[in-house]
Formats: structure tokens, C-alpha cells, sequence
């Protein structure tokens, strides 16, 4: 596999449109969710959120507090991507569980469950700790999924013969970590670092600004300054909050993500140069400075000898390469385990229903529309974004000079997460008669359009310049061309990037669709306001029911319509071969 | 007396796959290594010559027999052996120093140490100077010794190389191997025994004290030949051409008469031939190369003047064999009166001689009558696959069909549709037209 398709491509497993382990998860969700519930009844009815203050130095502080939440959840999320990609790709009995299970986690809409974490936390920890918790979480389960599918197919695209020198080296477990496993992973996970805390943003404003009825449940950060300032109409300080959010995410990425990507330029497998290597000015500047070799030579250098020489014991025997097949039915882990299991699904499975039987047909009704309401938003959402990536990022993609003036500008502009515009948004569209709707679609919008253009900027250079110039020479211009040439090279890529999209849009409906603004709360028909006033009303049984219907409603359509046209996209319109 | 027995491969099986599904590799392979020997082990590629070497290695373990190294049986991986790699297994991302350094780290040799002795190793095979390159900045050849330098680092007494000359172009192959050479008589290596596994019979003969040739379906022995033509060997030595002649029969083997040449079908009792991974094209090329010159011409002559390197010439000419066009006997070659038609046919007639032929093929039989088995005569290739499930390995399961279809395709008796994963009988029933 290229370097290209380890990074980009979302792992769409092969298999049944519904299976059983399927089953046993979504119960073991509604499991949780139900937990959740049970716990959230005794959440206090009135919760009184931080005052935020909107002075300017106050900015710092709240970037800081921002800042350090989308760091815990982070070094989080990496820790357990390593040790659950390693689990999954080392032990054949281990992946046919941990795999599907990811499958599931990360087409489940993840915002769906802020309400009910936020309110099962504050009923049993304090409310400040409890709330920082549930932001924490939340941004962790933004960010973990692409990290572990990363760095699991890392593990099993290894190529053989480096795992072979590593036996016959007699490579202890470590010293094969160190120098093996994670420099071939490193690239992959890079670049689904920059991914994960784009997507972290926008959750942590999410969490960050969430309000349901009379429970304020906003963290002191700068999602909560911006809502703030856009309630109060304060301009200066709405500008202000935005422009230390946008110069925050641009340094990170020229501090830390591009001299990391350039610094891993060397953990390339590709055995000939490459004409186009990432750079970084802050990684030459790093090479070239005095204090930083000293730094390397003095503290980090000893600091890893140290960790070495904790690390490698002398290896008395390497086993042998073999695939590890334990007979996991009858050791009694696994049968503790299995019985776990089968306890919290089969209570799952009885506390579902019997929480679904109450539910009234009219509360049905609604779930019905309201999906059939918010399906509407999103495809029109993602036509939107469709309409408008195409044709730039084709400009993009093969024009170097609009290249040179246009990529900056969408850099930055898609490094804004979509949450945070949202006050703003509301702040202008509120007062417009359908208001409440056309924000709803904009903030889909601008939370799905970028990962489509990104993609189709890459599908667009990738079009190979041979068959660009063949249709020069048969003149194939206009339509035609697009009809031939260009759509069907995108192809692939569109898919990818819709397989993103259209599941971020029906996370963003969650916030969209029910919003608290200035003290008034406004609300369009849709799974995702139903789902949140559900919460704020204390209504259970209809949040779980609302939960269940949207968490299907992804993962169906990634079977039935994503997967399939991957498939088609990846037998044949494929350039790469 | 003292026992000079180094490696025992000791009625050595290896399984791959469990049940319906699995595939021996090697069948009952025994062989002995003493001190002091360079063996080489040759074979058509599927011969599961790797697959001994990974036994021997401790990567994979066997099925059945036992693999003694010094009387012990080898269990994990075997710490007195090292390997090379066809492919040079340098992980990219350390420098050539760092590269050799590791495999003493792993050893336990401390920091110093380990730099001033990968240093030497580096010397010792030319490489001083290069310390500091990465291995994507230096030439296949230069990789390779690399990768002897690592090897030679843990000071193993076997050295076992899996193809390691292959992935090299001609000179820098013929450079390394006399390199190695010269390094093994002179006794600077603390190795006692080599073990090489290789595809190209002359850098067989030209450093091996013992050549071992293996045949396939199963892995098993065919033939051993001792090399005791003097050292430093040349190809315009006395008696090389003669045991190169004689390898190449061994390897080659015999055409047997047809029934056994063509196997039985996917299911039907009695071997299913492998078919060879080989091109109308390639074939053809071959018959119009033989059909120039005089009946019986030298298999290692052939390989020379097609420049194409023995395993895909012997699937080449396996094919040939199968069809009916060649016979192949004591390391030469012959064209039948069929293969001598093809040569002379035009485009259509070689296409009806080619299809009259690949009828025949049980592999291709099996699937017409599956296919006229069924009302529209169109069938999915998932179908066919799960079929051969039962007798082979995934991979040489879709390598089979993807040669049968294309020489199906060929011969216009089959035809595949790429879109719907179809395969159909072709309606011209292989009469071109």
C-alpha cells in the first residue's frame, strides 16, 4: 500500500451489511447510554456556568485552558491508538473483536452523546471536574479512531522482511518498537495527528460552549469566550477570540506539525528520493541553532540511553514469526470476559426495550420526521460542499499558480473549527427568518466541506499528466472532458471525502439544530434537536430512541451507499495501480 | 571420530493453512550441513527453498520432522544463524551505521563498542566513508553489503543468504559474490557454513561447495551435486559447462508423457498441475527462438541468448511442455512438430493451434464444463476461486485463474469481465476468426 492510501484512505472493512458483533455492540452502546441515563436523573435542574469575562488578557488564560484540555485528550488518544493497534494487528483472535468494534465507534456520531456524559458526570463527581471530564472524552473520541486505524494498518503493512531482520537480529520488544514499528508508524500517525486535533477543535468548542435549558454547562476556554462575546454583541472581543483561536492552530502548525512532518521526511519506505520532500523553516532553524544541539546532546540523548538501558534486557529466546493462534475459547480471561459481556448486553438488551416500549407513537412520529428533517440538511449540506469543492479544488489540484496564492487561504480557513463560527453565525442569520434553519446548514457545512476539498485537491494532482495531454491531443474540451477525464480520476477521492463528510454532518446536527443563544434557546425539526432538547428535558426514553435511530442511520449508510462505492471507486477508477 | 555436522534437517514437513485449506510447502526434506561447507539450494521459484531457510532460521518452525542445529533442536529463532535478505531488510530510516550498530545493540554490546565495531565490519566490506549515508542514497550493491556487514556483525557460524544477488544488477552481483567469496576462503569470517538459497545455477556453481536442487508440489530434494571444480572458479573452466548442463536437466526435468504432464482436475483424484505463470507472449518468443536453431539445444544456452533469469525461463518453458509444443530432456530442449507449427503459423492459426491445445488442460476443461453447466454460461470468478480454496493456497488459487483467463483469452475460449467479476465462455469457441 502507498504511503498515500495508509494516510488518507477511511479503512472500510469488507463484511455483512449488519453483523452480529454489529449487534452486540450498538447494544452495548445503548448499554452505556442507559447507564448514562439512569445517572443523569440526578443531575441538579439548575447549573450555573462560569462567568466569563471578556477582557482581552483574559484571552491567554481561556487559549491556555483550551489548549491544555485538547493536549490530555491527545497524549490519551495516542497511548491507547498504540495499545490497541498493537493488540488488534498482533493477535488474530484479538483483531476479530477489536476491529469491528472500532468499525462502529467511529461511525457513531459522537456529539449524540455529549448531553447524556455531560449530565451522568456532573450526577456523580463535581461539577467543574465533571465537566472538564466529559470535554476531555468527548475530544478523545474525536481523535482516537483514525490515530488506531493508522497506526494498526501500519503494524500489518510492515513489510516482512523487517519483521524477519528484526527476529533474526534477535531485536528485544523494545529495541523492535523503538527502531521499527513506530518509525514506519510515524508518518501515518503524524499525519493523522493534524487530522485528529482539527477535529479535536471542533468538539472542544462544542463542549465547550454546551447549554441545555437551565443547565449551563460551559467550561471557561475560548469556545466560551467566543459565545459569550457573540451573545453580548461584542464585536472587538468576538474578533479578538477568533484571532487568538486562528494564531494558535497556525502556530501548532508551524511550530510542531510541519517540522515533525519534515523531520519524518526520513521514515519515508519509498527507497528512491523524493522530488517534493515536506519542509520546515522551524525545523531548519532548530537544526542550525546552538542551544537546541545541546539540548539534544546533553538532556534528550542521555534521557533515551537511560529509558534504553531500563528497556532492553538481554533476550534469551525470540519466538518464532508464526501467526499467534491461542485457543482463546477456554481460558478463563475470555470466559470472564464473555460473561461481562453477555451481562451488560443482555441487561442492555432488557433495559432497552423496556425503555423503547414506553416510548408513545407519536414520539416515533417525530423521530421519523425529524431524521427525514435532518437527512435533508445534510445531503443539502454536502451538495453544497460538492458544488463548490469541485470546481476549485480541481483549480487548485492542477494549477500551480492558483495553487501558490489559493492554498494558504483555504489552509487557514479550514483550520477555523466550524464551532467556533457557530456564535457568530447566530449572532447574523438569528434575526433572518429562516434563520434557525440556514444556520443549522452552514455550520454542517462548514464543518464537512474541507476534508472534500482536501481530497479533491490530492485527486486532482494525482491525475496522471499523460492522460491530461492525450485529451489535449484528441481535443477533448468542456463537459466531455470532465465527463472522461476529470470526474472519473476523482472519483475515488470524492468518495473518501464524502465518507467523512456526510458522517460530520450528522454529528454537527446535534449543535445545530438546537441552540442556546443570549438566554433563548431556538430549535429546528431534526434527529439532532430532538436528541439534545431530549436531554435538556430529561425525557430518556426518547433520547435513547433518537440516539439508537441516528447511530443506525450512519452506520447503514456507510454500508449500504459508502462502502459499495468505495468498492467501485477502488476496482476502477483507481490511477494508482 | 568428531562429529562435524553442523545444521540437520531431519525429515523436515512444512504445512501452511489448516484443514480444507492447507498447502505443503516442503514434504520430508532431508539434508545435512557440516562445518566448513557452502551449500547452495536451487529450485523453480514455489519450491519452498525459502521456506527451508526460514525453518532453519527459526521464523517458521515445521510441521513435521525436526531442524537440529549442533544436535539441538532449533526452538525460536536459532541464535547462531544470521540472514540475508533478498529484498536487504535495511530499515531506511537509520544510516548505514546505525543500520550494522543495531543488530549489536540487540546483542547487548554497549554504545562504544558496537560504533567502532560496525565501523570495522563497514571497512572491511569496502564501505568506509558511507557511515553516515542512508540506505535509499546508495546503489543495490552497495545496500547488499550493508547488509553482509549486519550479518557478519553478530558473528554468526551459519550465514544463510536468501537470494541474496537477485534484486542486483549484473555487474554489482558478479562484484559482491566475488567480494564474499574472497572473504570466506580466506577464513576472516568467523562463519562455518553457508547456506544459499538462490534461483541462478551458474552463481550456484561458481561458490558452492554442494548444490541441492529442489523440485516443487510438493518442496522436495531432486538432486544433489558435489562442486569440486578448483578454486577460484571461472564459467570457461574445464567441467563447468558439463555440471551446468547436467544441474539445469536435474532442475528442468524430463517432459513425462502426457496424462502426468497435464495432472487431473481441480477436484478430481490424482495432482492438479500449477499452471505456470507464463505469457502467450513469453512462449512464443521462445518457440521462435527455438525453432531457428538445430533440435536439442542446451537449457542454460537458452537462458543466456532470451537474457531472462531461470525461474521465469523454466515456467516458461513448463508451459511450453504442458501444451505439447517442447519436450525438455537431459537439460535440453526440443520443439515437437506442434510447437514447430506454431512457430510457422500466422497470428490466427497460432491462436486455433494454441486453443486446440489449452482444451485440453484439465485446469481449463474443468472450468468450460462448469461454465456450460449453467443456463447463461456465465459464472462468478468468486465461484471458481473457492474451488481451488479446496487444493491451494489463497494466493496461488487467484494466480491460477489469472492464468488460465488470460490464456484463456488468448485462445478465445474464455472471456472475463473485469466489471462484474465474471467469467463466461467465449462465443467463438475458440475458432478465431
Amino acid at each position: 500500500m502507498t504511503l498515500r492510501a495508509r494516510i488518507f484512505r477511511t479503512p472500510l472493512r469488507e463484511g455483512t451489511v449488519f453483523s452480529r458483533a454489529d449487534a452486540v455492540i450498538l447494544l452495548i452502546l445503548a448499554a452505556l447510554l442507559y447507564l448514562g441515563v439512569h445517572l443523569a436523573t440526578d443531575t441538579p435542574s439548575i447549573i450555573t456556568g462560569p462567568i466569563i469575562r471578556l477582557d482581552a488578557d483574559t484571552l491567554p488564560y481561556y487559549a491556555l485552558l483550551s489548549f491544555g484540555r485538547m493536549l490530555a485528550a491527545y497524549i490519551l488518544s495516542l497511548a491507547f491508538s498504540i495499545a490497541y493497534g498493537y493488540s488488534a494487528a498482533r493477535s488474530k483472535s484479538a483483531e476479530r473483536w477489536l476491529m469491528p468494534v472500532l468499525d462502529v465507534l467511529q461511525s457513531v456520531p459522537i456529539l449524540s452523546f455529549l448531553p447524556v456524559v455531560l449530565l451522568a458526570l456532573t450526577a456523580i463527581l463535581p461539577q467543574r471536574a465533571a465537566i472538564e471530564i466529559a470535554a476531555i472524552v468527548l475530544i478523545f473520541t474525536s481523535q482516537a479512531w483514525n490515530l488506531t486505524f493508522s497506526f494498526y494498518q501500519s503494524m500489518r503493512t510492515l513489510p516482512t522482511e523487517y519483521r524477519e531482520a528484526a527476529a533474526v537480529y534477535r531485536f528485544s520488544r523494545w529495541v523492535r518498537f523503538k527502531n521499527v514499528e513506530l518509525p514506519f508508524a510515524s508518518l501515518g500517525l503524524i499525519w493523522n495527528s493534524v487530522m485528529s486535533w482539527a477535529g479535536g477543535w471542533f468538539f472542544l468548542m462544542a463542549a465547550e460552549i454546551f447549554t441545555l435549558g437551565d443547565r449551563d454547562f460551559r467550561l471557561p476556554g475560548l469556545g466560551a469566550y467566543l459565545q459569550t462575546a457573540a451573545a453580548e454583541g461584542n464585536t472587538s472581543a468576538l474578533l479578538g477570540g477568533l484571532g487568538v483561536l486562528v494564531a494558535m492552530i497556525i502556530a501548532l502548525d508551524q511550530l510542531v506539525w510541519r517540522p515533525l512532518l519534515a523531520w519524518a521526511e526520513r521514515f519515508k519506505v519509498s527507497q528512491v528520493g523524493n522530488d517534493d520532500p515536506a519542509e520546515s523553516w522551524f525545523l531548519n532553524a532548530l537544526k542550525r541553532s546552538w542551544v537546541a544541539g545541546a539540548f539534544t546532546d546533553k538532556v534528550i540523548a542521555p534521557l533515551l540511553r537511560q529509558i534504553d538501558r531500563r528497556l532492553t534486557p538481554s533476550a534469551a529466546l525470540i519466538p518464532s514469526l508464526e501467526p499467534v493462534e491461542t485457543n482463546t475459547l477456554w481460558n478463563w480471561r475470555s470466559i470472564l470476559i464473555g460473561l461481562l459481556a453477555a451481562g451488560i448486553i443482555i441487561w442492555g438488551g432488557i433495559s432497552t426495550v423496556g425503555l423503547l416500549a414506553q416510548l408513545p407513537l407519536q414520539a416515533w412520529l417525530d423521530i421519523a420526521v425529524g431524521a427525514g428533517a435532518t437527512l435533508l440538511r445534510v445531503v443539502i449540506a454536502v451538495a453544497i460542499a460538492l458544488a463548490w469543492t469541485i470546481p476549485v479544488g480541481v483549480l487548485i489540484g492542477t494549477n500551480p499558480r492558483a495553487a501558490k496564492i489559493l492554498q494558504p487561504v483555504v489552509q487557514i480557513a479550514a483550520s477555523i473549527p466550524a464551532t467556533a463560527l457557530f456564535p457568530v453565525l447566530l449572532l447574523g442569520l438569528l434575526a433572518l427568518p429562516a434563520g434557525a434553519n440556514m444556520a443549522a446548514v452552514i455550520l454542517m457545512l462548514l464543518g464537512t466541506q474541507w476534508y472534500l476539498l482536501f481530497n479533491i485537491i490530492a485527486g486532482a494532482s494525482a491525475i496522471p499528466r499523460d492522460l491530461g495531454f492525450t485529451s489535449d491531443l484528441i481535443g477533448l474540451r468542456g463537459w466531455r472532458r470532465w465527463r472522461t477525464l476529470t470526474l472519473p480520476a476523482l472519483f475515488p477521492y470524492i468518495v473518501t471525502g464524502l465518507i467523512t463528510s456526510s458522517g460530520g454532518a450528522w454529528n454537527a446536527s446535534i449543535v445545530a439544530e438546537y441552540t442556546n443563544f443570549g438566554g433563548q434557546t431556538s430549535r429546528v425539526i431534526g434527529l439532532g434537536a430532538l436528541i439534545t432538547s431530549a436531554t435538556a428535558d430529561g425525557n430518556y426514553a426518547l433520547l435513547l430512541a433518537s440516539t439508537l435511530v441516528m447511530v443506525s442511520m450512519v452506520v447503514l449508510t456507510n454500508r449500504l451507499l459508502w462502502r459499495r462505492l468505495y468498492r467501485l471507486a477502488e476496482s476502477r477508477y483507481r490511477m494508482d495501480q | 571420530m568428531i562429529d562435524n555436522t553442523l545444521l540437520n534437517i531431519d525429515h523436515v514437513t512444512r504445512v501452511f493453512g489448516k484443514g480444507d485449506r492447507s498447502f505443503t510447502a516442503v514434504k520430508n526434506i532431508t539434508l545435512k550441513i557440516q562445518r566448513g561447507e557452502f551449500v547452495a539450494l536451487l529450485g523453480p521459484s514455489g519450491c519452498g527453498k525459502s521456506t527451508l531457510l526460514r525453518m532453519v532460521t527459526g521464523l517458521i518452525s515445521p510441521s513435521g520432522g525436526s531442524v537440529l542445529y549442533r544436535g539441538q533442536p532449533v526452538n525460536g529463532i536459532n541464535p547462531y544463524s544470521t540472514m540475508v535478505f533478498q529484498s536487504f531488510a535495511l530499515y531506511p530510516w537509520l544510516t548505514v551505521l546505525d543500520n550494522v550498530a543495531l543488530a549489536l545493540e540487540a546483542r547487548g554490546v554497549g554504545l562504544e563498542e558496537r560504533l567502532s565495531r560496525a565501523e570495522k565490519l563497514l571497512d572491511l566490506v569496502g564501505l568506509d566513508g558511507f557511515e553516515s549515508a542512508y540506505p535509499r542514497e546508495l546503489s543495490g550493491g552497495m545496500r547488499q553489503k550493508v547488509g553482509f556487514a549486519r550479518a557478519l556483525a553478530v558473528q554468526p557460524e551459519l550465514l544463510c543468504l536468501d537470494e541474496p544477488f537477485s534484486a542486483l544488477d549484473v555487474l554489482s552481483a558478479e562484484t559482491l559474490r566475488g567480494e564474499l567469496m574472497e572473504l570466506w576462503s580466506s577464513g576472516q569470517l568467523p562463519t562455518q557454513a553457508i547456506l544459499m538459497v538462490s534461483h541462478n545455477i551458474e552463481e550456484a556453481i561458481l561458490m558452492a561447495d554442494r548444490v541441492v536442487v529442489m523440485g516443487k508440489e510438493p518442496g522436495h530434494i531432486v538432486a544433489e551435486f558435489a562442486v569440486d571444480l578448483i578454486k577460484p572458479r571461472s564459467r570457461t573452466q574445464p567441467g563447468f559447462e558439463a555440471l551446468l548442463d547436467r544441474i539445469y536437466g536435474a532442475i528442468a526435468g524430463k517432459t513425462e508423457n502426457e496424462t502426468t504432464e497435464v495432472g487431473t482436475a481441480p477436484g478430481a483424484p490424482g495432482q492438479t498441475r500449477i499452471l505456470p505463470s507464463s505469457s502467450v507472449e513469453a512462449m512464443a518468443g521462445m518457440i521462435d527462438h527455438l525453432s531457428e536453431t538445430a533440435k536439442g539445444y542446451d537449457l542454460y544456452k537458452l537462458e543466456n541468448d532470451l537474457g531472462i533469469d531461470m525461474g521465469d525461463m523454466v515456467q516458461t518453458i513448463e508451459m511450453a511442455e504442458m501444451l505439447g509444443f517442447a519436450t525438455v530432456n537431459q537439460g535440453d530442449i526440443a520443439l515437437t512438430p506442434l510447437g514447430q507449427a506454431f512457430s510457422d503459423a500466422s497470428i490466427l492459426t497460432r491462436k486455433e493451434l494454441f486453443a486446440n491445445r489449452a482444451r485440453r488442460l484439465p485446469m481449463v476443461k474443468w472450468i468450460m464444463d462448469m461454465l456450460r453447466a449453467v443456463p447463461d454460461q456465465i459464472l462468478p470468478w468468486k465461484v471458481f476461486y473457492t474451488a481451488l480454496l479446496r487444493e491451494f493456497p489463497d494466493d496461488i488459487a487467484t494466480r491460477q485463474l489469472d492464468v488460465a483467463i488470460d490464456w484463456g483469452r488468448y485462445a478465445e475460449l474464455l472471456d472475463y469481465d473485469d466489471r462484474d467479476e465474471t467469467l463466461s465462455l467465449d462465443p467463438s469457441g475458440g475458432r478465431a476468426s
